[in-house]
């Protein structure tokens, strides 16, 4: 293939050449394990506590309350499993979204299965929860709040502010899913009461394998990781040098670069929105037309299916991701697009584009007018697309 | 994932389109799992399938069973078609992943609701051939927390 125009960037990033070389002196040069006595430790430990730093500015934290970890997905598990374990004589519900992840929808399966319960709080045909039911759903058993900060699939943001709020007004924790969030747009944990927060960094430039879990300075929550006593007891296991370092400078690039990324990235973003949803029919944009990610776009094109235009978008070198049910193992669409109340067969139709500070007008041009061919195309094969043309003739 | 022959049948489908005054038109699937195969046969009065067109809503499997299953029910007698199993049509295409089985089961059945409808307004009875449900039982592995 000549080219790859890359626009998946919420499945993963790629590592940046800053971030890389930041990284490499951990391999070969300073690998000694920081938890050792001797001065050749000294430099890892030092690196470790200069990212610990860095990823805590961006998002106004302390450093001693950034733990890492191995990503978004050991974040959210600890972050639920140790609250439930830590707050049990509290109570055993659990207040979340019918839109998270499946690190926290899986997780949260899980602790219903030892007895937990769990509210799982609908979302607007924009994929904004609604604060109302937020505080109507609070009961004197509610032990925790995890609301993402913003959707991976249709990019939509949650009101976390107010979540924040309410949550603090009535004594419960507050955790956020912040996986696609951190890096990418503000988050101040204490302006928006944040309890815990889950980041992952190969979703912005840092290297796979390598996360973070903010937890605010008094909140008692147990280890997850049982063994050594790095991340201050709380998490076992030899620190992933390279990775963390990998993450602080990313976590640093992004501090520094926000305000132009995010102008850039909705620029270009709503140069796509406004072309697809102009110059192709039967479409409709998911996710809130403004308050969501600079880089997502996820449209719903009717009478399609969604694995059937990323074959053909991959033909030309155009890399994407639906939340059609052919491109995950069960038959069932994406419950985000499910909870925004699209029928199955829309649900099946949808295509996310994710940009990177790397995409190009250009690009989002060329790919635009790939996607009308591709689209007429699938259509002109579609029976649903027949019917409908038919329909309207006699109509 | 996909075989070079599903790809080369998704990208370059075999006999897309419609066939006014069909002899036999069967739709099978619905929407809700994602795909829906329409197939049209134009049958002469000996029996033999002279042309098919299909129109299918779907994955790249879906698309490139129903263009296979044509290729092989074109030029056959009705009797033969009705021998096209979703095996055959899986063969023909070396190989599904295992998610996409119930494509294949997807051609057999449009294959039989076309020949069923061709049967119904040609008042004949296809010797071995049973009316076929209009939906597709779901294969789903079970999901594992």
């Amino acid at each position: 293939m000549d080219r790859i125009i890359y626009l998946d960037n919420a499945a993963t990033t790629q590592v940046s050449e800053a971030v890389l070389n930041e990284m490499l002196p951990f391999f070969r040069q300073t690998y000694s394990n920081p938890s050792a006595i001797y001065s050749f430790a000294e430099e890892s430990k030092k690196a470790i506590d200069k990212a610990r730093t860095q990823a805590a500015q961006l998002i106004g934290a302390k450093p001693e309350e950034i733990y890492f970890t191995g990503g978004g997905s050991e974040s959210d598990n600890w972050a639920l499993k140790a609250a439930v374990e830590a707050y049990s004589e509290k109570g055993k519900h659990i207040i979340t979204s019918k839109i998270e992840h499946h690190a926290i929808l899986h997780t949260c399966s899980y602790l219903e299965k030892l007895g937990c319960e769990i509210t799982y709080l609908d979302v607007d045909e924009n994929g904004k929860i609604s604060l109302d039911e937020l505080r109507n759903a609070i009961r004197p058993d509610t032990i925790l709040i995890t609301i993402m900060t913003a959707n991976n699939e249709i990019g939509t943001i949650e009101p976390i502010a107010e979540i924040g709020k309410i949550a603090h007004e009535n004594g419960i924790l507050f955790h956020t899913d912040a996986v696609q969030a951190y890096g990418h747009i503000p988050i101040h944990v204490d302006r928006m009461q944040i309890d815990m927060l889950s980041a992952s960094g190969h979703k912005f430039n840092a290297p796979k394998g390598v996360g973070i879990l903010y937890i605010r300075k008094g909140v008692k929550i147990r280890s997850f990781i049982h063994g050594g006593s790095q991340e201050r007891n709380r998490r076992a296991g030899t620190s992933n040098v390279p990775s963390i370092v990998g993450l602080g400078k990313a976590a640093q690039i992004m501090e520094e670069t926000m305000a132009e990324r995010i102008q850039q990235e909705t620029e270009i973003r709503d140069h796509l929105m406004k072309r697809v949803l102009s110059e192709i029919p039967y479409t409709r944009l998911n996710g809130h037309p403004t308050d969501r990610l600079p880089n997502n776009v996820n449209f719903c094109f009717q009478f399609i299916e969604g694995e059937s235009l990323l074959i053909l978008l991959d033909q030309i070198g155009v890399c994407a991701s639906s939340g059609s049910a052919c491109t995950s193992n069960s038959l069932d669409p994406s419950h985000v697009l499910l909870a925004i109340g699209l029928p199955h067969e829309i649900a099946h139709g949808s295509l996310r584009l994710t940009l990177s500070e790397e995409t190009t007008l250009a690009e989002i041009d060329f790919v635009v007018d790939e996607l009308k061919k591709i689209i007429e195309r699938l259509r002109n094969m579609s029976p649903l697309y027949e019917d409908f043309i038919k329909n309207q003739k006699r109509g | 994932m996909y075989s070079e022959k599903v790809i080369d049948h998704f990208t370059n489908p075999r006999n897309v389109g419609e066939i006014e005054n069909a002899s036999g038109i069967g739709t099978v699937g619905n929407a809700k799992c994602g795909d829906i195969m329409r197939m049209y046969l134009d049958i002469d009065e000996q029996g033999v399938i002279k042309d098919v067109k299909f129109k299918t809503f779907g994955c790249g499997a879906a698309v490139a069973t129903s263009s296979m299953a044509t290729e092989l029910v074109k030029g056959k007698t009705v009797q033969e078609a009705l021998t096209v199993t979703n095996k055959a049509v899986m063969e023909a295409l070396d190989g599904l992943p295992p998610v996409k089985v119930h494509c294949s089961l997807l051609a057999e059945e449009a294959i039989h609701a076309a020949l069923w409808d061709y049967a119904e307004k040609s008042h004949i009875v296809i010797k071995g051939l049973e009316k076929p449900s209009d939906d597709i039982a779901e294969i789903v592995g079970d999901e594992e927390y």
